[in-house]
């Protein structure tokens, strides 16, 4: 078992969360998205979020990074603080926040190479290279390689862990990162998740396998645009495996807070 | 400077290796505006150059068999702001020969500088000939460039042509090939054009497949913004049986550019296939979000997917 953070060692001389969502609302098409989401994620951390499909997850992802289409109707978004509620994708990203997403983009004509280096400060062969071993990949193989439709689903997918990697961001919103990865390669998903965490990034670790809980400090579960339990990983995510099915009827939004459940 | 000097600046500017140009062991015709400033030739590969009020006319014979093992290297450019070079040129690949070509053309500081290309190109049976023509224009945007090519593709041989020009303001482009491919011959245009400002890109890619079993593919990636204008026609027919063809065209739009594509596929005999694809649009969300998420801003972003697209 890696080591494990519950993000103490980190609260040193801190008095703010590197990430503090706050109340987030979110709209789309008429319809509540985000229902008054809120956590806290700090240095080191791994948060792992938890829900089913359709549950809000991949939007709370795009509303944090800033994505078009995905502004809150209340809320706010701080980092360190200051409060990015408003801010670019890009200006989000200069402060140290990114995000791979669920089903990477596919770019005609740019190199594994070039793409890395992109989210690199200061690309060094050595740094590409440390970044796809990283994700298990050999960089003899896909560093000259098009980061296009020649590549697997589950080769794009590494190599958008692989250049999250590289960035070093502070905050890295991985998006499933093991939806479309074989069970035995999961471990490889595992390690680098733990190895950002080591090197001090805040992770939000949004899942829905079995196997990826017990990489995170602490897990949500997210229902309907809500998170309705946190806590210790392998408690949510039994609690997860036991209550969640599918509602048959979607009932009124109920206040949050407690042991809330929506069953 | 001399004027040799010059243009082999000039030409490193586009993308080229003056070494080449200046190395005997490499094909090599170097043209400024309409003087001949340099002709090397090597066993199995002739050129025959004649200067002409406005240009020069070439004609470069690769003999049947000889297999080139480097690229023929063409250099034609224009230094003054002003002026019009008009290449005549025909290339007669010899049956069985395999050559490559890379053509830089080079007008750095044009105003009002015309250049027309009209070449005859035949490539023999069983022959394979790959032309690579790069262009480099300055930022004013005062070139006209109108490519044209007549090619012939005798059984079972290969003609393939890369044309880019995506450095520099476009200015005027008016591209105009056609290929006509016999039996189990194959034909590969594709055309890459990077327009802004008030460039007009005009792309008209034709192959002909008359023989049986002939393949081809006609492709275009253009993309244009500000007020720039792009018109891509693909034409493919097949008119033999089992022939089979293809055209791909992918336009990238912005900001108060237009683009048109009109593919046209033509089938004369029920045994060939031919197919074709168009797409034109701005640039994807997820791919510019993904690298905005990385820190790049909007415009750097949309530069390197372009970018992307015209490379690949």
């Amino acid at each position: 078992m890696p080591h494990k953070n519950d993000g103490s060692n980190d609260r040193a001389g801190r008095t703010v969360a590197l990430l503090q969502v706050d109340g987030l609302y979110l709209e789309r098409g008429g319809q509540a998205i985000l229902r008054g989401v809120s956590f806290e994620l700090w240095p080191g951390q791994v948060y792992g979020l938890l829900g089913r499909n359709g549950s809000g997850k991949s939007s709370l992802a795009y509303t944090l990074m800033g994505c078009a289409g995905y502004t809150p109707s209340a809320g706010r978004i701080l980092l360190d603080g200051r409060d990015i509620t408003h801010l670019s994708i890009t200006e989000r990203a200069r402060l140290g926040l990114t995000l791979a997403w669920q089903d990477p983009a596919r770019f005609e004509g740019l190199k594994v190479r070039d793409y890395l280096s992109l989210a690199t400060q200061q690309p060094s062969r050595e740094r590409l290279e440390e970044a796809l071993e990283a994700v298990a990949l050999f960089p003899s193989v896909y560093l000259d390689r098009a980061v296009d439709d020649a590549l697997s689903g589950g080769e794009r997918k590494r190599i958008e862990l692989a250049a999250v990697y590289a960035m070093q961001p502070r905050l890295a919103i991985l998006d499933e990162p093991d939806s479309g990865i074989d069970v035995l390669s999961l471990d490889d998903i595992a390690r680098l998740v733990r190895r950002m965490a080591e090197r001090g990034t805040a992770v939000l670790l949004i899942t829905h396998r079995d196997e990826m809980v017990p990489v995170a400090d602490v897990a949500a579960l997210m229902c309907e645009g809500e998170i309705v339990r946190v806590g210790e990983p392998q408690a949510v995510r039994a609690h997860y495996a036991r209550r969640c099915r599918p509602c048959e009827v979607a009932g009124p939004v109920e206040p949050a807070g407690g042991d809330y459940e929506r069953l | 400077m001399s004027d040799f000097e010059a243009i082999l600046q000039a030409y490193a500017r586009s993308g080229g290796d003056p070494h080449f140009l200046r190395s005997s062991k490499v094909p090599s015709l170097v043209v400024s505006g309409n003087r001949v400033l340099g002709a090397n030739e090597v066993p199995g590969v002739h050129l025959f150059s004649e200067e002409l009020p406005d240009g020069v006319r070439a004609r470069v014979v690769v003999d049947p068999g000889v297999r080139l093992g480097a690229p023929a290297h063409l250099c034609f450019g224009v230094i003054p702001r002003e002026g019009v070079q008009r290449i005549l040129s025909e290339f007669e690949i010899g049956d069985g020969a395999q050559a490559e070509f890379i053509a830089h053309c080079t007008f750095p500081n044009a105003e009002q500088v015309v250049h027309l290309m009209e070449a005859t190109v035949r490539v023999g049976r069983g022959a394979m000939m790959r032309y690579r023509e790069t262009h480099y224009h300055g930022e004013q945007g005062g070139t006209e460039v109108r490519p044209r090519a007549r090619v012939i593709v005798d059984e079972g041989g290969q003609f393939a042509s890369d044309f880019v020009l995506t450095t520099g303001r476009v200015g005027r482009l008016e591209f105009d090939y056609v290929v006509d491919v016999a039996a189990r011959g194959v034909a590969e245009l594709t055309t890459k054009a990077y327009g802004y400002g008030d460039d007009a890109i005009s792309v008209k890619e034709t192959i002909r497949l008359n023989g049986e079993g002939a393949r081809g593919l006609a492709k275009a990636r253009i993309a244009v913004r500000d007020r720039a204008t792009s018109e891509v026609i693909g034409i493919t027919e097949g008119n033999a049986p089992l022939a089979r063809g293809h055209v791909d065209c992918v336009e990238i739009v912005r900001d108060q550019a237009v683009a048109n594509a009109v593919p046209v596929v033509k089938v004369t005999d029920p045994r060939a296939y031919v197919t074709h694809e168009a797409a034109i649009g701005t640039v994807d969300k997820k791919e510019l979000e993904t690298l905005m998420a990385r820190g790049l801003d909007e415009e750097k972003a949309v530069d390197v997917i372009i970018r992307g697209m015209l490379r690949g």
